[in-house]
């Protein structure tokens, strides 16, 4: 027992000192690091976290090689280049609270990127807030994020969720005014759930008239959905309502469109978009479908919008970007503006007119050292930046969560291919809640658009 | 109230489908006291290849009714190889241990197939639904559904008949059900219970498979489709009893039939309805509904 | 007879543990205070494995535990640490005393998958609860702890030690638990039930009193986590799949001995974290198989390395 117990210690031991060396060796390292969290697994990674992820290589690598177009054309961040380290962000919440801590702290990277999960999202911002590192929230849709608390080192560089079910509700409304009964099928956890209540609280402020039939709640990845399709069917609803999304959603299009459950039903899809090339055969002409934003072929044609497409395209076998791959490019090119920015300010304070004395040693000191976390920090709140979605404002949330309009439009096929058509465009103050008003007071006291 | 026959219909066509899932569970668990988790994984990996090469039939312009036989192919090609290599090459090393252990083996092989399934076949979902659209539908008045879910009810029926004739009648069947009454009176009359696992394992292997390939043209195969039917399996062979095939059945229609009623009546309450059910079926008969009487031993 | 050595080695430990906790970088106290935080709760699972029982629904009481830490943050403003314990532990172990008349009447897979459904039953209680942020929960922050206010840079060291010393304690409390005359019915319920009864032992009451008691450890466990992470939601609290890995956790480490599930949590996470940074593609992969090399080589759990000199005399 006593060797044994030796054997033990002396293993602990070094366990420990490991720990403890690497604290010792924290060296200066040139290229900037960036972690990229995302979903390499698990029924998120087909839809979302790989094409995330490629989008965010595609983006490192071009910007490394000073390929993107103005005002991005600059190499990595102000000339120094980037590295990325990316992560799984399966495991739960709690494995990614862990996990940030180590990408942080053992990982060294100077910024991190990432969450599509929202559960993720409100579980990392206070522990970014507490180690002080800039983290951009590049996907998740909860509104809570900023709505129940204030942070300084996190931004999120995308509107949340609240936009794309008022959204869906007015585009609904402009082309079917004439609605009377809707129902919904969303999966079972936070992201359906709210979908649903926010869809549902903007119809009964923008059509009090018109009730719900049935709302069904599918657990997520049930992949077989025959019961809720032939309540659906016996609802005889004017519109279904749903933010299916990725295999859950082809299994539903897939089971739903035979028993001609869309004959008399108008789909609305809140977050149809990035497997819709997959669906041809599948998806009823007319079906409304968002992108959650701008993205993809809402997104406004632009030298970067074309930028995006091409290296996309070429990383990921001649597939179009989808949304999370805007995500990200919304992501790191905000990032790099505000660090652009800041560094330019740094400069500028360090060359004052008319003073000669350590205008050297302060040049030299701002060309090598690069922008402090909080010198960014200051350049991103209520930045103006451009993107392939277009521009993106950091409006809200004290400067730290993005503001843009969004799109919805129908679905229609065209020589076998699922095209959308009859695009409608809705300003940022028309679906999402102005600074200082949670968005659920915002539907139900009307939705008037803020400053 | 007129939803009633939807409710029956559609319970009824859930019944089926967990049972040609679960029945396999309940086989291997009966035989060899095994719960296998990794069932799961055999049924996503079933599923996978099917789709696969369904797909691969399909693309390349072959009829398509064949897509079927395709579909039946796939489930016996991973059956008949996952089966013998995972209980020669793993399980065998460990019978003698406690059950318990013997389900971290599973849960340890479910972890691998994940990555395995994920290496094999990526992490985009396959989508082949030729198969499933081909039957058409069937109207019945103002109630739709396809033929290829009622064709499920048929083979589920059709797979539990027969599984109960080898069981009963045939020689091997009831070497079967020697082993499942009593282990060791079995290997004293002479049977070789080594054998009888490889070939229960593979059946099970086969049957969950066979689930998985059926399943495939009428949904989208995505990563994390192993782990979301092991529980419901667990739950019906839990109900019905476990290692009796009457009682998968059973366990499965109740289920079926309880999971239907809350869609149509209170769609909320669709998420507990299967642990409520097995909550409250295991109070009424702890051992499950044909659970068989087992002499206490001192 | 040679003195056993646990106790010594435990307050050694736990002293240890706090003195060095000072000199080690956040990202290892946080990789520790999990470690001991799985270990408290694995603690209970191996009391209920020594009396012969697998619960798949742990995860409830983890769950309770961490829901009940994080109400009392979010409703009543109240940011203690050890209260949250306590809050914890009684909230568990209530509602352990009320299933356990239930549950003490099952055994085996039976008993396993009830557990489970009741575990579950909690999750989808949970994800329909959009006050408490459905499957997104909620975040918690502690301020204090026995009422004594910690510094904003002392949070995570405090959070540390006091997984350190509730875990020390548990496992002493333990220790002694086992060394009683209750606690020795446990093994012998295990070994055969039927023979306790014969001997005049209550073994329903034996099997609740043990139920209850790794319901509150669970609970302290989970109230330690919530505490940690700053954040619960159901899917990684009373998913069955939680509960599967303290299983898993329980029978690698094996029953011999209560600093057991303490090395047995440390080298799953540590497996996994290893497993998630490097092999980011196929980290479930690596665990499985290491977990199965775990189970072929050493049969009685991780403890069992420790048990082996003794055999040859």
């Amino acid at each position: 027992m006593g060797h044994r117990l030796f054997v033990l210690a002396c293993g602990l031991a070094l366990a420990l000192l490991t720990m403890l060396s690497d604290v010792v060796q924290a060296e200066e390292h040139k290229p900037i690091r960036i972690g990229f969290v995302t979903f390499l697994s698990g029924p998120a990674a087909g839809p979302f976290g790989v094409p995330a992820k490629l989008a965010a290589e595609a983006i490192v690598q071009s910007l490394n090689a000073g390929k993107a177009p103005p005002p991005y054309a600059n190499k990595g961040f102000g000339g120094t280049p980037l590295e990325l380290v990316v992560i799984d962000e399966a495991g739960g919440a709690t494995k990614q609270v862990t996990e940030y801590r180590n990408l942080v702290e053992r990982s060294d990277v100077d910024f991190v990127v990432g969450y599509i999960s929202s559960g993720d999202c409100l579980a990392v911002a206070p522990v970014a807030e507490e180690m002080k590192k800039l983290t951009v929230l590049f996907d998740c849709g909860t509104p809570r994020v900023f709505e129940e608390a204030s942070y300084k080192y996190v931004f999120r560089t995308r509107p949340h969720a609240t936009m794309d079910a008022v959204a869906a509700a007015l585009y609904l409304l402009e082309v079917r005014p004439d609605v009377k009964t809707y129902a919904g099928i969303n999966q079972n956890y936070a992201w359906g759930q709210d979908s649903w209540n926010d869809f549902s609280a903007a119809m009964s402020v923008l059509k009090p008239d018109a009730k719900v039939t049935t709302s069904q709640m599918p657990k997520f990845g049930a992949g077989q959905y025959g019961a809720e399709i032939s309540a659906l069917i016996g609802s005889r609803s004017d519109v279904i309502h749903s933010s299916l999304w990725g295999g859950d959603l082809e299994a539903f299009m897939l089971q739903s469109v035979p028993r001609a459950l869309f004959k008399d039903s108008q789909l609305v899809l809140v977050a149809g978009e990035p497997y819709l090339h997959r669906l041809a055969g599948n998806m009823p002409d007319g079906t409304i479908v968002g992108a959650r934003g701008t993205h993809g072929v809402f997104a406004p044609d632009s030298p970067l919008n074309s930028w995006l497409k091409e290296i996309y395209k070429a990383k990921a076998d001649g597939l179009n970007p989808n949304y999370p791959a805007y995500s990200a490019a919304a992501a790191f090119l905000g990032l790099k503006a505000a660090y652009e920015k800041a560094r330019l300010a740094k400069l500028s304070a360090s060359t004052p007119m008319g003073s000669n004395k350590g205008v050297k040693e302060e040049m030299e000191k701002a060309y090598q050292v690069g922008p402090s976390q909080e010198e960014i920090i200051a350049a991103f709140e209520r930045l103006s930046f451009d993107t392939p979605s277009g521009q993106m404002n950091m409006n809200l949330g004290k400067g730290h969560q993005a503001a843009a309009g969004t799109a919805y439009g129908v679905t229609k096929l065209v020589n076998g291919q699922v095209t959308v058509v009859n695009i409608r465009r809705y300003p940022a103050d028309r679906v999402q809640p102005p600074e200082g008003m949670s968005s659920a007071d915002w539907i139900k006291s009307g939705m008037k658009p803020g400053k | 109230m007129s939803q009633l026959p939807a409710v029956v219909i559609d319970g009824i066509l859930y019944a089926s489908w967990m049972f040609i899932i679960a029945v396999g569970l309940t086989l291997i668990y009966g035989v060899m006291k095994i719960l296998n988790v990794a069932h799961g994984s055999l049924y996503a990996l079933g599923a996978y290849t099917a789709a696969t090469f369904a797909g691969y039939w399909l693309g390349h312009g072959y009829p398509a009714f064949g897509s079927y036989g395709v579909l039946l192919i796939a489930a016996l090609v991973v059956g008949l190889i996952a089966g013998p290599v995972i209980e020669r090459g793993l399980l065998r090393f460990m019978y003698g241990r406690e059950e318990i252990v013997l389900v971290l083996v599973t849960y340890a092989l479910f972890l691998i197939l994940e990555d395995f399934t994920k290496l094999l076949f990526g992490v985009d979902p396959i989508l082949v639904g030729a198969p499933y659209a081909l039957l058409g539908n069937l109207e019945m008045g103002s109630l739709i559904y396809p033929v290829y879910s009622l064709v499920l009810v048929v083979v589920s029926i059709l797979v539990g008949v027969a599984l109960a004739l080898v069981l009963s009648g045939t020689r091997h069947g009831k070497m079967l059900r020697a082993v499942i009454h009593d282990r060791e009176m079995s290997m004293a009359v002479g049977i070789n219970v080594s054998r009888v696992y490889l070939v229960t394992f593979t059946a099970g292997a086969m049957l969950a498979a066979l689930g998985g390939a059926i399943t495939a043209p009428t949904t989208s195969v995505q990563p994390g489709i192993g782990a979301e039917v092991i529980v419901l399996a667990f739950a019906i062979v839990v109900v019905g009893g476990l290692g009796s095939l009457g009682g998968a059945a059973l366990g499965a229609l109740i289920v079926g039939l309880v999971r239907s009623a809350a869609v149509h009546y209170q769609p909320e309450v669709e998420l507990f309805s299967v642990y409520v059910v097995m909550a409250l079926v295991l109070i009424v008969r702890p051992k499950g509904l044909f659970a068989a009487p087992e002499a206490r031993k001192i | 007879m040679k003195r056993d050595p646990t106790v010594p080695i435990l307050m050694g430990v736990v002293i240890f543990l706090v003195a060095v906790g000072a000199f080690l970088p956040q990202w290892a106290l946080s990789f520790l205070t999990v470690v001991l935080n799985l270990g408290i709760v694995v603690l209970g699972m191996a009391l209920m494995m020594r009396t012969g029982l697998v619960s798949f629904g742990q995860g409830l009481y983890y769950c309770l535990g961490a829901y009940a830490a994080g109400g009392l943050d979010h409703f009543y403003a109240l940011s203690d640490l050890l209260l949250m314990a306590v809050a914890g532990a009684l909230l568990a172990g209530l509602v352990a005393s009320l299933l356990g008349l239930l549950l003490a009447k099952y055994r085996d897979i039976f008993f396993a998958m009830l557990s489970l459904a009741f575990s579950m039953i909690l999750y989808g209680l949970l994800v329909k609860t959009s006050a408490l942020g459905s499957t997104d929960g909620f975040g918690l922050s502690i301020k204090t702890f026995a009422s004594v206010t910690i510094g904003t840079h002392s949070v995570r060291y405090v959070i540390y030690a006091s997984a350190v010393v509730l875990a020390g304690a548990s496992a002493a409390a333990m220790h002694a638990y086992y060394r009683s005359h209750l606690g020795r019915l446990a093994e012998a319920i295990r070994d055969n039930e039927l023979r306790v009864e014969y001997m005049g032992a209550s073994v329903r009451r034996v099997i609740h009193l043990n139920y209850v008691i790794s319901a509150a450890l669970a609970g302290i466990g989970g109230a330690l986590m919530a505490g940690a992470i700053g954040h619960v939601d159901p899917e990684t609290t009373a998913n069955w799949t939680t509960s599967g890995e303290f299983v898993f956790i329980a029978i690698l480490s094996g029953t011999g001995n209560v600093l057991a599930p303490f090395l047995g949590a440390g080298v799953f996470e540590a497996v996994r974290t290893f497993a998630l940074e490097r092999f980011p593609n196929t980290w479930q992969m690596t665990l499985g198989i290491t977990m199965l090399l775990v189970i072929m080589f050493l049969p009685g759990g991780l403890w069992s390395m420790f048990r082996l000199r003794r055999r040859g005399a």
